[in-house]
């Protein structure tokens, strides 16, 4: 038998290339307003409620390796993202002297499987960073203008958190933020002596149910697992699903999306994908494409879609597609705090990760960086898994000694077992998340000669931290430090320093990674239009992290949400008016 | 949404939520996962992953002298003592020649290891560590089990040591004899509401009105939320 491509289905309103934040709120809103949705998704399907795939409420011992992680989940056996920095037959290139780690989760939900539910809006400031610093691009948006939809977003999908009262952390639509833990009291303590603001966390998840489809959270602590009520947002869980509920969704799994393809008038006509499961091909007609892959995997699709119209790539007569690349900055420290030691054992898992964490407090103008950064707390009397307890001995000869005892470091036996228990829940970690600069030179191209295993291009990455996302990351680890001390606790390890970035982690694995497919006003700089609408291409949208100009130092899923519910009814409204 | 509506909704929540996690009763899943073999695979595994456990299961690294030698050393580091029991009654010896094979970074360094220690107990008594006596093997444990005091021909030995510690740790308190003994008390439905006033006064700590006032009201927790207009 040749090589055919088949045909898949009708001709459809609108074919959506991923089921994360972006693509599910697109097949969400573009459904409910009763067009045909084909909602492409690379890996297969997913539903935390279903018993075989369900790994909230397990043990550790359910599982060989005790949750470590492994070729298939990056995140330990029981995270409900399926993928990771590598997936076999999925290779990726870097430029020599330059790093990026790319992770990929592909299933229904996309990475929305995987994250700890932080939800912070941008705020005024993030969408203007020209004007205020001369670096980076502004949005051609405000926050005026899309504030709206994060107040719909708020309201529809949840988050909790309170008002602030600060300017670039603007209010919103809250749910009660749960009683902040033990350490966390302590941490929010030693912050006010100092000066760093510590607040009640902004996340997703539901302390209170905020319609009749979805539980309210139970406090395990493990939304990273996949909540079996659908208490915590996903995008499988809670867009994904009312797609479906509509009639109007076609959901088609393990379809890994080849290129968009258009016609002789440059329009886009669908999307070509190979199906992973018989390795056959596949083309899927819209009037519209959506593409919501990710900000580097979308990048991919329109770099690998060239035709006599666009012999660079889709789209991509301004040469920028895959250029402005840019993740968040990562340092993290821990620390141990003696007065935690021997805890009374009760159950605090609350919600995942942290119930309160520090937004950024300072002003750029007087520190020799130009952006900011916030703080994520950890620590607790988690669930013991694999790592649990490892370096013991890096405490037990020092710390929780009786006046005038000495202890050698390490050993073995009745007296071990017991420090154990003793050194329990008496560590804190801290890890700031900051803003980077998007720059032209970091970037992801397709690699000349390499495949993957459907014998798609891949990409080739090339990134380099600059001194501003460099000494933000000292001034993170000065700032850790000074909370540890103000606390009384002792920061482990040596302090991360110049040779190493001050432990600057290497872009792409803080998995914030945006902008390779931006917004402007001009289409000699950017690639879509304010409505995330291709300049060139007018029934070609882009929803993930793409169209990010410049990335604040907050997590961009609530902001994919927003673009893409704003973009979402655009679409709609367009197709009403048949211009396009 | 008018009254009428959010009561309809609430009672509607209430059950729903009730009837999922009925529904799909995590509680006793668990206790069947633990009884039954087959069972026991079922953490939510993918067939590639299922499969995968099963063929790193069916595999064999350690010897079954290296896994005796595994289980006396694992048992001098987490003796049985009045609140649990040892690192063999919960079943590490098994975690760690499944993890070895699992992470095949750990082979040399553990079978290397185990082969040292087997050659320190030659050097010292003319047999094997596990041949040794009690007192031998404690002899041999006091020279590699305190890092930071080790003789400099001990190295090698003490870092193998190091490393065993933690997997031999890691692997009995992720059991469910040592989640028990660690005293953890969560992984199942809970309603947090604070840390508890005992608690609070230890640590000279309250919450403040702000917090208090701010916070989920753990009564309110089955109410749809709603906002002023």
């Amino acid at each position: 038998m040749g090589f055919e491509i088949k045909t898949k289905g009708e001709i459809y309103d609108a074919v959506i290339v991923g089921s994360g934040a972006g693509g599910g709120m697109a097949a969400k809103i573009l459904s409910e307003a009763g067009l045909k949705v084909a909602l492409l998704e690379a890996g297969p399907d997913y539903d935390p409620a279903d018993p075989a795939q369900q790994t909230q409420l397990k043990w550790p011992y359910q599982s060989p390796r005790r949750g470590a992680s492994t070729p298939f989940r990056a995140g330990g056996d029981f995270d409900a993202a399926y993928g990771g920095w590598e997936i076999e037959g999925e290779p990726y290139m870097r430029d020599a002297g330059t790093e990026f780690d790319w992770y990929r989760s592909r299933m229904i939900g996309g990475r929305t499987n995987h994250w700890g539910r932080i939800s912070l809006r941008f705020g005024p400031h993030d969408f203007k960073r020209r004007s205020l610093d001369g670096l980076g691009e502004d949005w051609p948006i405000s926050y005026e203008e899309i504030k709206p939809y994060y107040d719909r977003v708020d309201k529809m999908i949840g988050v909790y958190g309170t008002n602030l009262n600060m300017e670039n952390e603007p209010d919103g639509f809250f749910l009660p933020p749960p009683k902040p833990r033990l350490h966390e009291l302590l941490i929010k303590e030693a912050g006010n002596k100092i000066n760093v603001p510590v607040v009640a966390a902004r996340k997703s998840v539901l302390t209170r149910p905020i319609n009749d489809s979805r539980g309210s959270c139970f406090f395990c602590a493990q939304c990273n697992r996949g909540c079996s009520v659908y208490g915590d947002f996903s995008s499988s869980s809670v867009l994904v699903k009312p797609a479906r509920k509509t009639g109007n969704t076609e959901v088609i799994v393990n379809a890994m999306a080849r290129e968009v393809s258009v016609d002789a008038q440059g329009k886009a006509t669908g999307v070509f994908y190979v199906d992973r499961t018989d390795l056959q091909e596949y083309h899927v007609r819209g009037k519209v494409v959506v593409l919501a892959a990710s900000a580097c995997e979308s990048a991919r699709l329109l770099l690998n879609s060239k035709s006599a119209n666009f012999p660079d790539g889709l789209a991509n007569g301004s040469g920028v597609v895959g250029k402005y690349l840019h993740d968040s900055t990562g340092a993290s420290r821990s620390a141990f705090i003696p007065k935690l030691m021997d805890r009374k054992r009760y159950n605090e898992d609350g919600t995942i990760g942290m119930h309160v964490y520090t937004p950024w407090w300072l002003d750029n103008k007087k520190l020799d960086f130009a952006r900011g950064y916030h703080i994520e707390y950890g620590g607790g009397m988690g669930m013991p898994g694999y790592g649990f307890g490892g370096g013991i001995e890096r405490f037990n000869g020092k710390y929780g000694l009786k006046a005038g005892e000495t202890k050698k470091a390490g050993g073995y036996g009745a007296s071990l077992k017991n420090d154990y228990r003793r050194f329990y829940g008496a560590n804190v970690g801290f890890a700031g998340r900051g803003e980077s600069i998007a720059l032209e030179s970091n970037r992801c191209e397709i690699d000349p000669k390499v495949v993957d295993k459907y014998g798609i291009p891949v990409l080739r990455f090339h990134y380099q931290w600059t001194d501003h996302e460099i000494l933000q990351a000292k001034h993170m680890q000065d700032t850790f430090e000074q909370i540890i001390d103000s606390m009384g606790g002792i920061a482990m390890g040596d302090k991360p320093g110049k040779e190493n970035m001050y432990g600057l982690a290497k872009p792409g694995q803080i998995i914030h990674e945006v902008g390779t497919t931006r917004m402007g006003n001009d289409k000699n700089k950017s690639v879509l239009n304010k409505n995330c609408q291709a300049h060139e291409v007018n029934n070609l949208f882009v929803v993930d992290g793409g169209p990010f100009v410049s990335q604040a130092d907050k997590n961009p899923t609530w902001t994919i949400l927003a673009l893409s519910l704003k973009t979402s009814e655009f679409i709609v409204d367009q197709l009403k008016k048949q211009n396009i | 949404m008018n009254r009428r509506e959010t009561l309809k909704a609430l009672a509607i929540s209430t059950i729903g939520t009730g009837a999922i996690l009925t529904g799909c009763d995590p509680v006793d899943k668990t206790k069947a996962a633990e009884t039954s073999g087959a069972a026991a695979e079922l953490f939510g595994q993918t067939p590639e992953e299922i499969e995968r456990n099963r063929k790193i299961a069916a595999e064999k690294f350690l010897t079954a002298a290296e896994l005796s030698t595994i289980t006396v050393l694992g048992d001098w580091i987490i003796p049985k003592d009045e609140k649990s029991g040892s690192a063999s009654d919960a079943g590490v010896p098994a975690f760690i020649d499944f993890i070895v094979k699992d992470q095949p970074r750990l082979q040399t360094p553990i079978r290397g290891g185990l082969r040292w220690i087997d050659m320190k107990a030659a050097n010292m008594y003319g047999t094997s560590f596990t041949g040794s006596s009690k007192e031998q093997q404690q002899v041999i444990l006091d020279l590699i089990a305190y890092p930071e005091d080790v003789l400099p021909e001990n190295k090698q030995g003490a870092a193998f040591f190091t490393q065993l510690r933690n997997l031999v740790a890691m692997g009995f308190f992720s059991s469910k004899m040592g989640i028990e003994d660690m005293g953890y008390q969560g992984n199942k439905p809970n309603a947090w509401d604070g840390v508890p006033e005992d608690v609070l006064k230890q640590y000279n700590l309250a919450y403040d009105e702000q917090t208090l006032k701010e916070c989920l009201k753990i009564e309110d927790r089955g109410k749809i939320m709603e906002w002023p207009a």
